[in-house]
């Protein structure tokens, strides 16, 4: 036994504890206490230490980890399926509300093309809501939510914020009717905007394709070309885009050339429209226009007559009497 | 010679294994019941092997703890060399009390040294602990017959296999 030797010595024999070794060490302790507490150096210590140190923490911490993970891995079936279920439930729900979150920001962004239109345009236009479309063979007309109460007359243009959609053709008191442009009854005036061509395009019948015919053999239309309204007729203001040519052929006669155009307004996709207010009648010639740049005398007139001639069959498109 | 380091490795690793349950995290209802283990291995050792152990001694390992409890540096070393201090005074007289009489020692030992922890968590500023902070030397109580048997055992086992190998 080694400690036996030990256990001889006098019961107050542990003088060497002395006191003044306790106080020494009492003491050192305040003062580090003081120092750290004034200087923060356990905290850099631990810093410089953290290589040593973070270990021990990991290991300190493992039997708690283990109770948990086993806590885990033994948790009864039935917990699991009831908390899979309510997950899934919440999973449906949240993706729900982001569905709808998504309709309601597509609507934005189409709220916020019209809006710019309007703006753009420096016109007063109403805007409606599509209730009723009817786009068929026959009848590709559409009904709006606004009517003779909300200031709509016949003839007012309907655009959207990519074109021209078409215009009113009746009234009620609280909708109206709009035959679109494709509508196989419809024509509007339109101007070649590359080439200046003018002519007349025809519904087709079909929502996706308009036709422009009678041009000229040799005239300059290409696919690709965009057309726009011509302002010519006085219904449409000039300068709308109408569509885009796809196509350009011979028609069956073969004395002129006949185009496709697809529709620069979404027509079948548009749900919010707007409609142009307070077109000033264009009743006989346009007015003068102010005179900017060279005199009069200077400018040459033979293009007066030819406006004249075209503007005459644009004159029909009101009452959207057919062409052929 | 191999004993000796024998010895020397029981003691360090209760020492250690007493720093790693300190650090151990619990739930936190149960956080205040933890005993403060450091202390009770150091009255162990200080009760049984006074010659290993001394204020020195517990002074260091009280550093270590600060290092890793990261609360000040020197607030534990100065309870566990005030601790040591106390212990080894009244060495002589507490090795022979009977367990639960030395249970009861080792309470008031535990108290003084929550005491003398609220004195210097008082000057640093912290306000006043709740009352859950008083719970710990009840529990470090209850849990020293369990310290003192286990590290007995070690140590008789390992004598045991000395003297007949």
């Amino acid at each position: 036994m080694a400690l036996s030797h030990k256990e001889s010595s006098p019961i107050f024999a542990d003088a060497a504890v002395g006191t003044l070794r306790l106080i020494g060490y009492l003491a050192l302790a305040c003062v580090l206490m003081v120092l750290d507490h004034r200087n923060g150096w356990l905290h850099r210590a631990r810093y410089t230490a953290s290589v040593a140190v973070e270990p021990i923490y990991r290991l300190a911490a493992w039997p708690g980890q283990t109770a948990q993970n086993l806590r885990t891995a033994f948790t009864q079936r039935r917990d699991l399926i009831d908390d899979n279920n309510r997950l899934r439930e919440a999973l449906l729900l949240a993706q729900a509300r982001l569905n709808r979150m998504g309709a309601v920001a597509a609507q934005n962004t189409r709220l916020k093309q019209l809006l710019d239109t309007r703006r753009m345009l420096g016109m007063d236009v109403q805007l409606a809501r599509l209730i009723d479309v009817d786009l068929g063979p026959s009848r590709n007309r559409v009904m709006i939510d606004a009517g003779a109460r909300e200031g709509v007359h016949v003839g007012q243009v309907v655009i959207d914020a990519h074109g021209v959609m078409g215009q009113v053709v009746e009234v009620l008191p609280h909708t109206c009717v709009a035959l679109l442009i494709t509508d196989a009854n419809h024509s509007i005036p339109v101007v070649d905007e590359r080439s200046g061509l003018r002519g007349i395009a025809h519904g087709s019948g079909v929502p996706d394709r308009l036709l422009v015919s009678d041009i000229p053999l040799s005239a300059d239309v290409k696919v690709g070309d965009r057309i726009s309204t011509s302002g010519l007729g006085g219904r449409f203001p000039a300068g709308f885009p109408v569509g885009t040519i796809t196509k350009v052929g011979p028609d069956p006669s073969g004395m002129f050339a006949q185009a496709s155009a697809e529709p620069a307004a979404a027509l079948a996709r548009s749900g919010e429209v707007l409609l142009l207010r307070d077109q000033p009648e264009q009743v006989g010639p346009p007015k003068e226009a102010p005179q900017v740049g060279p005199p009069v005398a200077l400018a040459s007139t033979p293009a007066q007559g030819a406006q004249k001639a075209a503007a005459h069959p644009a004159t029909a498109a009101p009452n959207a009497v057919s062409q052929r | 010679m191999n004993r000796q380091r024998a010895q020397f490795w029981i003691f360090g690793g209760s020492l250690s294994l007493s720093l790693l349950l300190m650090l151990m995290p619990l739930p936190q209802s149960l956080a205040p019941l933890k005993p403060y283990w450091p202390a009770l291995v150091l009255i162990y050792w200080s009760l049984e092997a006074p010659e290993r152990t001394g204020i020195g001694l517990a002074f260091l390992v009280g550093l270590g703890a600060d290092l890793l409890d990261g609360a000040l540096l020197g607030e534990q070393a100065l309870r566990l060399a005030a601790l040591t201090f106390i212990v080894l005074r009244f060495r002589a007289r507490l090795r022979f009390f009977p367990m639960w009489q030395q249970a009861l020692a080792v309470l008031v030992l535990l108290f003084n040294d929550r005491i003398l922890l609220l004195l210097v968590r008082l000057f640093a500023g912290d306000p006043m602990p709740p009352p859950t902070f008083w719970l710990a030397p009840l529990t470090g109580t209850l849990a020293w017959p369990f310290v003192f048997l286990l590290i007995d055992d070690v140590r008789s086992r390992l004598r045991a296999k000395e003297t007949s190998g």
